[in-house]
């Protein structure tokens, strides 16, 4: 049970930088307004922010582009992508793609 | 002095509005984040950090995807700043979050729109919307049920999975290394679904696949996020004005 210094420091770091955004506009945004164009850039930074990082874990390895034939996390993603879109459950796409890859590695 | 008879929204949607209605209309919600709670807790508990630190980023930082990525950066040796900076460009979507809740809670004082916004998630923020459908107003002591419930069974998740993880030797046998990119192909996919333009959402997601996965081997993964963010919302912006 102990907290590293260097640990300490990242950690409060991240949540001081997480903790800004998510109280900020809540706090200002009845007396400041942002203007139309920045609300409009916004409104696409979660959807670039998410694929940037769906695309990074299927098809990067070590920093580099992966095997397309041994890439069995790619071929799990199909499974969650498509119960996503279906249910529209986050659980169930979690789920879906775990079992999806346990599958697969026991297969391969 | 008698004043014309008016329904007063309070007093209506009183049985709504408590912390106990919050708690229950957080119950739906519950289940996902304890899946994905309990993986970033083996998964930060395989990558190094003691129980106490596991306590403290669920504490502190309380981020699913969030927290994945901090361990990933801690085990693999990045830098302070870098892990921080990455953070900070993935946590950055709360701006909009708490952007489209403002109108909701313009009754409040800002430190109390300071308490309701320090615990908002992604899925805190979907139930929520769906409340504000029904009236002009969100009560603050509904949110805090909401809010805090959800709070505390991610930090419970964290820590069980942190224990249970001691035991599982490898996590990738069990699939939980892709707990964190399902979540991720489920955000995403809900999201583009709960916004009707999906013409120019794919787009964005696109460009931004394609910058991510060429500036990370170009450069660092969290180069990457930075930079697939930056040019693809700008794309996005400018091909939403042009049409």
């Amino acid at each position: 049970m102990e907290v590293r210094p260097d640990i300490f420091f990242i950690i409060l770091g991240a949540a001081l930088v997480t903790f800004i955004p998510r109280v900020l506009p809540l706090m200002l945004l009845s007396r400041i307004s942002i203007p139309e164009w920045g609300m409009r850039w916004l409104s696409h930074v979660p959807i670039a922010v998410m694929a940037a990082l769906v695309a990074q874990e299927l098809l990067l390895e070590d920093g580099r582009f992966a095997r397309l034939t041994t890439n069995v996390e790619l071929i799990a993603a199909l499974p969650a992508f498509w119960v996503a879109v279906k249910t529209r459950s986050l659980l169930g796409t979690v789920l879906a793609g775990m079992a999806a890859l346990l599958l697969l590695r026991l297969i391969f | 002095m008698q004043k014309p008879v008016q329904p007063e929204p309070h007093a209506v949607q009183h049985k709504d509005d408590s912390f106990l209605q919050g708690v229950k209309d957080c119950l739906p919600t519950l289940l996902g984040y304890l899946s994905i709670g309990f993986a970033a807790g083996v998964v930060e508990k395989t990558a190094g950090l003691s129980i106490a630190e596991i306590i403290l980023i669920s504490t502190l930082l309380y981020a699913g995807s969030a927290q994945f990525i901090a361990a990933g950066m801690i085990a693999a040796g990045n830098a302070g700043a870098g892990i921080i900076l990455t953070i900070l460009l993935v946590n950055l979507r709360h701006l909009l979050l708490s952007a489209a809740l403002s109108p909701f809670f313009r009754h409040l004082s800002p430190l109390k729109n300071m308490l309701v916004g320090a615990l908002l998630t992604d899925e805190t923020f979907g139930v929520a919307i769906q409340q504000s459908a029904k009236r002009q107003a969100i009560d603050e002591k509904w949110m805090h049920g909401l809010n805090v419930t959800a709070y505390l069974n991610w930090i419970l998740a964290n820590i069980a999975g942190a224990y249970l993880g001691q035991w599982i030797a490898s996590p990738e046998a069990l699939g939980l290394d892709f707990a964190l990119p399902a979540m991720f192909i489920g955000l995403l996919v809900l999201t583009i679904a709960s916004r009707s333009k999906y013409k120019l959402d794919i787009i964005v997601a696109l460009i931004a696949a394609l910058v991510a996965v060429g500036a990370s081997m170009l450069w660092s993964a969290s180069i990457g996020v930075i930079l697939a963010t930056i040019i693809a919302s700008t794309l996005g912006m400018v091909i939403e004005k042009w049409k």
